[in-house]
């Protein structure tokens, strides 16, 4: 099967700055994929690059086997995009805004039953006939993924869809975007709530100046980290001997970072010996900030 | 089901929306030019009518009106393509034409012919109210339309070229203020370059604005400081040059895809 995208030994220069350095990535039909990194990774040039945004220095882009360059009719066709920024033209409502938005794609009345379905699905309904100015901040993020959905896309990049929405909406999105990915939708999301890639995405890839530094299932990436967390909320000061595990601390609270199961055992004897009540203590496992930040650092 | 075929959609839909985004605002973008047209008819023909007489039989009222519309549509059809490009650049909504399968040559088509119908809207408007005041000959019709349509599509297209060129409100107010503007006064809308000194006479002969002016008066009176011939082959020439320069810059993605 064709991969949703293919992105062959890609680089990227802005003037001096290397953006991208010779990346390499295939991302298969139906997958729901976590694009991970710090600022300046490259997320977003990447997804600029597929787009047809920006032009690549050198290498080759591909969405649904077209090249985003010499076949950029069909590859745009095949992607749909949710931009970071809640941008929008203040001219419209937010049903013609979707509509003009599918007349570019040459999609015309035909299409409009479709239109309302996704306005439908996104909790838009009553605020169709509104302009886009009025919308609050939700409701702009909301008309931002239905604009990258109103000419069917099999491809759609998400550029951190739930960047500064409230707790209700992010569910919300949440599950709109696992039924968009159920229905067949490769969907390729950037985020920096790491528990968002966790809970969503099927395999992740790290970036990191311009280079994919893992690229791994979720579930292997979080299995490669050996070691444990230790919560523990004592009623007095940590013996010296566990201070080298400490992670984190916040008063009496600390989080230890454990190699392996058994030295739970060793953390409890310390305590034990240096009379060290514990008031209360939990075991947690690792989850993929502590997979980003061991890499991180690592590389 | 729609008239328009599936291949031409994408570029009506982005013509339509040029089109419709200066006529939802048609009170700022017709009736002021128009209301700021007919102030200037006002003014001049009070100031200088009865004392004037550019052309044989032709009152100064009369003269000054073919100018001002002509002046009016040039204006209008610049401000409608560098407007759209450069506020929707600033506010980032630019992204949501570029991210579609429209090719550069459909991006210009669609900006350029929305710009020449709200220059000819424009100008259509203040034509409409002058001929319910005074009385306007339209010798050569088919004249009048050609440098109508040309001329508005080289201000258009320069719209775009300024449209792109520009990162800011305040650059975009400088090339309006700096070059369209000046461009404009000094084309002959409110005199005949004849009644000018020899030297400026030459400078108003470099400035394609006089011949979109002056052969669209010779539209109306038969009558103008050059042949109106070699004024529509300036006129196309400069479209036809403003045209390709506009298409290799789109493009080139110039300040549109990095």
């Amino acid at each position: 099967m064709t991969p949703a995208i293919r992105v062959e030994q890609v680089h990227k220069k802005f003037g001096a700055l290397s953006a991208l350095n010779g990346l390499d990535l295939t991302i298969q039909q139906g997958e729901f994929f976590a694009l991970l990194g710090p600022n300046g990774a490259g997320k977003s040039t990447l997804i600029n690059l597929l787009a047809g945004l920006l032009r690549p220095t050198s290498g080759k882009l591909y969405v649904m086997g077209y090249d985003v360059m010499t076949q950029y009719r069909q590859a745009r066709h095949a992607l749909g995009v949710v931009p970071q920024e809640l941008v929008f033209d203040p001219f419209f409502n937010v049903r013609e805004m979707l509509r003009f938005q599918a007349g570019y794609f040459g999609k015309g009345p035909e299409n409009n039953a479709w239109i309302d379905e996704v306005i439908e699905s996104l909790g838009l309904t009553d605020k169709a006939t509104t302009n886009m100015r009025r919308l609050s901040g939700g409701m702009k993020r909301r008309a931002l993924i239905a604009q990258a959905l109103v000419h069917k896309p099999p491809v759609i990049v998400l550029d951190e869809p739930t960047a500064g929405v409230d707790v209700e909406l992010r569910h919300m999105l949440w599950e709109f975007i696992k039924r968009l990915n159920r229905e067949g939708h490769t969907i390729i999301l950037t985020t920096h709530y790491l528990e968002e890639a966790e809970t969503l995405c099927s395999r992740v890839a790290l970036l990191k100046q311009g280079k994919v530094i893992a690229l791994d299932s979720t579930k292997n990436l979080l299995a490669s980290m050996p070691g444990k967390k230790l919560r523990l909320k004592l009623e007095g000061p940590l013996p010296v001997s566990l201070k080298a595990l400490v992670r984190q601390q916040e008063q009496q609270d600390f989080i230890l970072s454990l190699n392996a199961i058994n030295q739970v055992e060793y953390v409890l004897s310390e305590l034990r010996n240096a009379n060290i009540a514990v008031e209360d203590m939990q075991l947690i496992e690792p989850d993929l900030e502590d997979v980003f930040v061991d890499l991180m650092g690592r590389t | 089901m729609s008239l328009i075929n599936e291949r031409f959609r994408g570029p009506w839909t982005l013509f339509k929306k040029e089109t419709l985004r200066f006529w939802r605002v048609s009170f700022q973008t017709v009736a002021a030019p128009v209301m700021t047209a007919l102030l200037y008819l006002l003014i001049f023909s009070h100031v200088l009518g009865g004392r004037v007489e550019v052309y044989p039989g032709v009152p100064y009222t009369v003269f000054l009106i073919p100018g001002l519309i002509m002046m009016s549509v040039l204006q209008n059809a610049f401000a409608n393509s560098s407007s759209s490009l450069i506020q929707s650049k600033v506010m980032g909504s630019i992204i949501f034409v570029l991210l579609t399968p429209l090719s550069y040559l459909e991006f210009f088509l669609a900006f350029l012919v929305a710009s020449i119908i709200r220059g000819l809207v424009v100008g259509f408007s203040i034509y409409l109210v002058a001929i319910c005041f005074i009385d306007l000959p339209l010798t050569h019709p088919l004249f009048i339309l050609a440098f109508a349509v040309f001329g508005s599509g080289m201000l258009g297209a320069f719209g775009i070229i300024a449209g792109l060129w520009a990162e800011k409100f305040d650059q975009m107010a400088a090339f309006q203020n700096f070059v369209i503007m000046p461009l404009s006064f000094l084309s002959g809308v409110f005199y005949s370059i004849h009644s000018l000194p020899p030297f400026w006479q030459q400078v108003s002969h470099l400035n394609p604005f006089f011949y979109m002016i002056d052969g669209f008066r010779y539209g109306f009176f038969g009558q103008g400081d050059i042949t109106p011939w070699f004024s529509l082959s300036i006129v196309v020439g400069s479209f036809i040059a403003l045209s390709f320069i506009t298409i290799g810059m789109l493009k080139a993605g110039y300040k549109l895809r990095g």
